[in-house]
This record gives C-alpha cells, sequence and structure tokens, in this order.
C-alpha cells in the first residue's frame, strides 16, 4: 500500500471511478500485481486456507443462528432440531463444528511456519503480535461456541474456565459472578455467550484485514528468510500464488471433508451429547483438543492462582517473540542449532496436548510440570542465548540466487542419476 | 544433513513408543471395566449403509421392550419412512403411529384429551417427567434414546484414538451399548453389589441399574429371524445408532461425491499450477 501503483484503468468508465473511489487500484495493487517472493512454499499458503476457514465458519454460523434457540431449556434440543429437520441443518452443523477444528489445525500451522522462518523479526512485529491477538480471539470464540449446543461438556467446560477467574485476589468472586450473569453458570451465561460468539468472528475479521494490512507493508518473509531486494526476486501474486494457495486449499479440503462426511464427531467429546446436567460432573472435564496444551499448563501448577498465571503467561509470552529472540537470522534452515530446538519445542507442544487429555496424576502430573516448564525454557532462555552463541550457515545474497542455486543441485542430482 | 533426519526420526520414535507403554500400563491397571470389543457394522466405513431389515428388527425390539422405560423425544413417526432410515412405506408408518396414543390439546373447551397418534407425532415417552421415571425405576433415569449411541463411548486408548482419524471409526457407542447389552453375568463371589443394582461387564463400575432388558425369546421377530440375546442386541444397537444419527447414509454417500468432486479439481489445479510455474526458473 506504501509501494507506487501499477494499475492502469482500461477504459473511460475505470478511469471515472478510480477517480472517486480507487476500489480497483487497490485491489489491483494488492492483490493482483502484489509483489511476492518467488520461493514461497506450500507452507506459506495457509494465510489463505485460514482467510477461508474464517469466512466459511461466518457463513455457516449465521445459517445456524437462524435455527438455533439460546435458551438454556431448548439449546440441546434446537441443535437436534438442526441436525434432524432442518434442511441440510445436519452438513451446515458438522461444516461449522469440523470448521473449528480445521480452523485451530491451520491456525497451528501457520504460527508453526512463523516460528520456523522466523516470519516475527524486524519489520514484521506488529504483523505477527496482531496474528497472537487473532489466535486469542480465536481462543475465546471457540470456547464460547463450545458451550452453545448446551450438552455436559459445554456446561462443564464453561464452569471450569469460567470458575478459573474467581482466583483473583478480592474482585474474582464479583468478576465471576459478573460473567456469569448470575451464580452459576445458567441461562444468562448460555445467552450471553451466545451473544459474543456472533460478535468476536467480526472483531477476528477486523483484525485479519489490519494483519494482512501490516503484510502488504512489510511484504512477505520466505524460506530463506531475506528481504527482496530487486524485481527479480518477485512474481505477481496473481496468476502464481492464486493457483498455488488454489491447490493447497483443495487439498485442505479434501481432510476437511473427510471430517465432515465420514468422521464428524470424532473430534468432540461424546458427553456433549448428554444434556447439560447441573447434578452431574462428568467423569472427566476435557477441552477441545486444540486447547489441551494449555490445559496441561493449567492444571501442572500446583496452585490453582498460579496455574492460572502461569497458561496466561503462555500465550503472552508469544506477544515477546520478535524481542526474544536475539539473532539476526530469520530463517532456520540456515541456523542449525535453533533448528533442533524447533523441534524438540513442537514436540513438546504436541506432548502437552497429549498431557492435557489424561487425568493429572503420577507420571502424567510429573511429565506435564517438565513439558511446562521446556514450554518457557524455550522463549525465555533457549531463544535469546541461542542468537548470541549460534554460528549460522553462510546466507544467500539474494531470493533469486538461493533460488537457482537450489535448482542446480536439483539438476545435477537428477544428471547423475541418469 | 542425514544425521538431523536420523535424529527426527529416533525422536519420534521414542515419542510415540513412551506414550503407548504410558497408557497402556494405566488401562491395565483400571482392570475391572471390560475393553469393548469392535464389532462389524453395515453402517461403518465409507460406503456405510443402514440395513432396512436389521432397523425394522430393531425398531421391533424397542417397540415391544425399550420403549416401556425409555423415551426417543427427538424422533418422529415420519422419520420411519426416510430416506436411509429403516424403510417403512408411508401407510405403515400411519398404521405404526395410530398404535400409540398421544395427549393433544387443550380443545375448545380448555381440556386436553388422548388421541391416536399420527405420522407427524414424536414418539410418545413412557413417563410424563423425569421424576415419575426416576421415581418408578428405583432413583435412575433412563436416558432417551435419540442421541444416545453418540453420546457414549469407549476407550480406546494410544495409538487407537489417533489411527481412528484416518479410519472413520464412529461407531464406539454401538459399540458399547451392543456390548453391554450381552455383557450381563453371574455377580463374581468376591464383588459387592448394592441393592436394586445388576453386574454389568461393561458398565463403568460394572453395577448399572438396569436389570437385564432382554433374554432370547423377548420377542418374536415378525420376519421370523432367530431371537437370540445377541441378535436382538445387534439390531436395537443398530436401530439406536439410527435414531441418533438418521442422515448417515445420506451424509456419507454425499461425502463420496464432494470428494471425487475436489480430487479431480486438485488433479487440475496441480497440472495449471505446474504450467504457470513453468514461466520461471523455481
Amino acid at each position: 500500500m506504501s509501494k507506487e501503483s501499477t494499475y492502469i484503468p482500461r477504459n473511460g468508465f475505470a478511469k471515472w471511478f478510480d477517480q472517486r473511489l480507487p476500489l480497483p487500484r487497490m485491489l489491483h495493487d494488492n492483490i493482483s500485481a502484489f509483489p511476492t517472493p518467488r520461493n514461497l512454499n506450500y507452507w506459506y499458503t495457509f494465510g489463505g486456507i485460514l482467510t477461508f476457514c474464517l469466512v466459511t465458519q461466518i457463513l455457516t454460523g449465521i445459517v445456524l443462528a437462524m435455527h438455533y434457540t439460546a435458551d438454556a431449556g431448548l439449546a440441546f434440543a434446537s441443535v437436534e432440531h438442526i441436525m434432524r429437520n432442518v434442511n441440510y441443518g445436519w452438513l451446515i452443523r458438522y461444516i461449522h463444528a469440523v470448521g473449528a477444528s480445521m480452523f485451530f489445525l491451520a491456525v497451528y500451522v501457520h504460527m508453526f511456519r512463523g516460528l520456523y522462518y522466523g516470519s516475527y523479526k524486524a519489520p514484521r512485529e506488529i504483523l505477527w503480535i496482531l496474528g497472537v491477538i487473532i489466535y486469542l480471539l480465536m481462543v475465546i470464540t471457540a470456547f464460547m461456541g463450545y458451550v452453545l449446543p448446551w450438552g455436559q461438556m459445554s456446561f462443564w467446560g464453561a464452569t471450569v474456565i469460567t470458575n478459573l477467574f474467581s482466583v483473583i485476589p478480592v474482585v474474582g468472586t464479583t468478576i465471576t459472578e459478573w460473567l456469569w450473569g448470575g451464580f452459576a453458570v445458567d441461562n444468562a451465561t448460555l445467552k450471553r455467550f451466545f451473544s459474543l460468539h456472533y460478535l468476536m468472528p467480526f472483531m477476528i475479521f477486523g483484525v485479519v484485514i489490519l494483519h494482512i494490512w501490516a503484510l502488504h507493508v512489510t511484504g512477505n518473509n520466505n524460506p530463506v528468510g531475506i528481504s527482496v531486494k530487486d524485481k527479480q526476486d518477485t512474481v505477481p501474486f496473481a496468476p502464481y500464488y492464486t493457483v498455488k494457495d488454489a491447490l493447497s486449499l483443495v487439498c485442505f479440503l479434501i481432510l476437511f471433508v473427510w471430517f465432515i462426511f465420514f468422521n464428524p464427531n470424532i473430534l468432540g467429546h461424546t458427553d456433549n451429547y448428554i444434556m447439560a446436567d447441573p447434578l452431574v460432573t462428568p467423569a472427566h472435564i476435557v477441552p477441545e483438543w486444540y486447547l489441551l496444551p494449555f490445559y496441561a499448563i493449567l492444571r501442572a501448577i500446583p496452585s490453582k492462582l498460579g496455574g492460572v498465571l502461569v497458561m496466561g503467561a503462555a500465550i503472552a509470552v508469544l506477544f515477546i517473540v520478535p524481542w526474544l529472540d536475539t539473532s539476526k537470522v530469520r530463517s532456520a534452515t540456515f541456523r542449525p542449532l535453533y533448528k533442533q530446538f524447533y523441534w524438540i519445542f513442537l514436540v513438546n507442544c504436541v506432548a502437552l496436548g497429549y498431557l492435557g487429555s489424561q487425568n493429572p496424576e503420577g507420571l502424567f502430573l510429573v511429565a506435564s510440570r517438565i513439558c511446562t516448564a521446556y514450554y518457557f525454557i524455550h522463549f525465555l532462555i533457549v531463544m535469546p542465548v541461542l542468537g548470541l552463541v549460534e554460528k549460522p550457515r553462510p546466507i544467500p545474497e539474494s531470493i533469486t540466487k538461493a533460488v537457482l542455486e537450489k535448482l542446480e543441485i536439483k539438476n545435477s542430482k537428477e544428471e547423475a542419476k541418469a | 544433513m542425514k544425521n538431523y533426519a536420523h535424529f527426527k526420526i529416533f525422536f519420534l520414535v521414542f515419542t510415540f513408543l513412551s506414550f503407548y507403554l504410558v497408557t497402556t500400563d494405566t488401562h491395565a491397571a483400571a482392570g475391572e471395566q471390560k475393553r469393548v470389543e469392535k464389532h462389524e457394522w453395515t453402517f461403518s466405513g465409507v460406503f456405510g449403509h443402514y440395513d432396512n431389515a436389521q432397523l425394522q428388527r430393531g425398531f421391533q425390539v424397542y417397540k415391544e421392550v425399550c420403549s416401556s422405560c425409555h423415551s426417543m423425544n427427538y424422533v418422529y413417526f415420519r422419520n420411519l419412512a426416510e430416506e436411509g432410515g429403516p424403510g417403512f412405506t408411508p401407510e405403515e408408518v400411519k398404521v405404526i403411529a395410530s398404535e400409540y396414543t398421544v395427549i393433544d390439546g387443550p380443545d375448545d373447551f380448555g381440556e386436553m384429551f388422548e388421541r391416536e397418534g399420527k405420522a407427524s407425532d414424536n414418539f410418545p415417552s413412557p413417563y410424563s417427567n423425569i421424576n415419575e421415571a426416576r421415581a418408578s425405576n428405583g432413583g435412575a433415569y433412563p436416558p432417551d434414546f435419540s442421541v444416545l449411541a453418540k453420546a457414549r463411548s469407549t476407550e480406546r486408548g494410544f495409538p487407537w484414538w489417533f489411527v481412528d482419524l484416518f479410519t472413520g471409526y464412529q461407531e464406539q457407542g454401538v459399540d458399547y451399548i451392543y456390548s453391554l447389552l450381552n455383557g450381563y453375568k453371574e455377580v463374581p463371589e468376591d464383588f459387592k453389589l448394592q441393592d436394586g443394582m445388576h453386574y454389568n461387564e461393561y458398565y463403568p463400575g460394572n453395577q448399572i441399574a438396569m436389570g437385564q432388558p432382554i433374554y432370547d425369546d423377548s420377542v418374536e421377530y415378525a420376519d421370523g429371524t432367530n431371537a437370540t440375546i445377541k441378535q436382538m442386541a445387534e439390531d436395537v444397537s443398530a436401530f439406536m445408532m439410527w435414531a441418533a444419527e438418521p442422515k448417515l447414509e445420506i451424509r456419507k454417500k454425499m461425502g463420496f461425491k464432494v470428494a471425487i468432486f475436489l480430487f479431480v479439481l486438485a488433479g487440475l489445479l496441480y497440472y495449471s499450477k505446474k504450467k504457470i510455474w513453468s514461466r520461471i526458473e523455481h
């Protein structure tokens, strides 16, 4: 948006329109002609996939809201009404429910991509922070959405999470009752969660626009992590990346469709098909899979207040990642040590997710404490120290050089084979 | 470079293996509750579909045995004639519905009245409210059948919960119900059973309030099938799966078409991408 425009109006009307509202000019400069590094791999297609996920969730959500009833006595039955009596209601609900999981799957790929290629480093700090804000909003929205069917997990999940606020000294109980709109999770809670669950996706949409704006100011990072130097380093977004993003999206949709049509309930908890009952506590209260790592962190800490603070810190630490990483080199490709720690960190996060699904006792508790500690060690110690002690591998002169070098190696290998 | 790959593979294998060992260990310790076996169902898998005759038999078991205690509030008589269901004709459904008595009203004089059921009615509850249901069943509430097959599960453990993601195993609930119906056994000598409870191998804690509901020849099947406990348990479980997921057949059929469309589209996009990117070195 700060670059010079390459838009040329094709006819008189386009020129007339451009002088009054340069919308086609903006679309041309920011989509069709937007200069994009020529070396982006498929991990870079998840931004497009995430946009698709957000739009899908909003559209299916609007239709579901037409048939859903936000009332503690009627919500569960209204969901079954959608599943049985509304035309294709089952399809729309399964898209929405599976869609939430797919959204998180994509956002985790997107975030880990950013961590690998150092996409948070200058000048992209704001871009990264906006991304963390989007993720945080997603977590809150997904949590509230899970409450709406008013099943057992909805009710007890809401009870556990809202109760976390009660540990705040002095005002904790007041805040919790204010959130509930009463003295327990009840009808008033369900109604406000529905209202906010409808509102927040539009807030996410707003931050996504800022996220894309920030992206278009600095331009994309890329797998070699060096800045674009001249025109040779880039290709116009269309058709190069429109076709690449589309191919990646369709492959992602195949996985999406697998869950919608053949495995729609496996990502949810079966207890949520039992209507909420404040008198019966489920044997295990667990959140959806995408929040399990944080749940593990929460329960790893012996004190309730401590657990809440450390869990909050696990997300808060993401905001300062751009300043924790002291290395000048962006891409892990040229950072032999960071690369190893990156994979250990990834496995650690998956392990935390698994531990979040288990009862915090015995070996599981010990393991979740170790993994929680390592989560913070990675950000607070490994990241700052590595930048100082690590000797990066030689970095290519330019993106184009890197592409051509790689091509040469590939060709010579093929020749050797032949 | 190669060392990295070895390291990564070692790390992954090590992690998976330790997960597996840790989880299997705790399951062995939990003991008591018998692990539910996977059963063969016509409706499992990508091409799964309901067996009409089985659903009709299952409906008969529900009507003659289960429905005296268990409601099925979200299922309507008309559903019995819908695509992907037991395959009754609309005429048969009218007859089935008319055998039930439904409370309707108020009429013009403000009185509630009884009438014959219609296809547009839902299955009437055996009790007028939960308290009555509890009072009649020693304090235990017989759960509603509408979504029960989706509301029950079996502990799968690692690595099966991961494998299930890609095999499409969605029959945990029916497998559990089928096992439960076959799980009534003599009380072991060292087991202390509470008053009014019944021993079942598959129920968590092995004490279930529901007495054994079906015995050999509890029903006389209209199609002449031999009514063994196993047969009836299988039929009524399948019927409950249909009640919980009446669109399963339509869903799987549509999913297959959508998947084919996406595979073709992906192929076309793959070649378009190849062609477009051949213009520059990459």
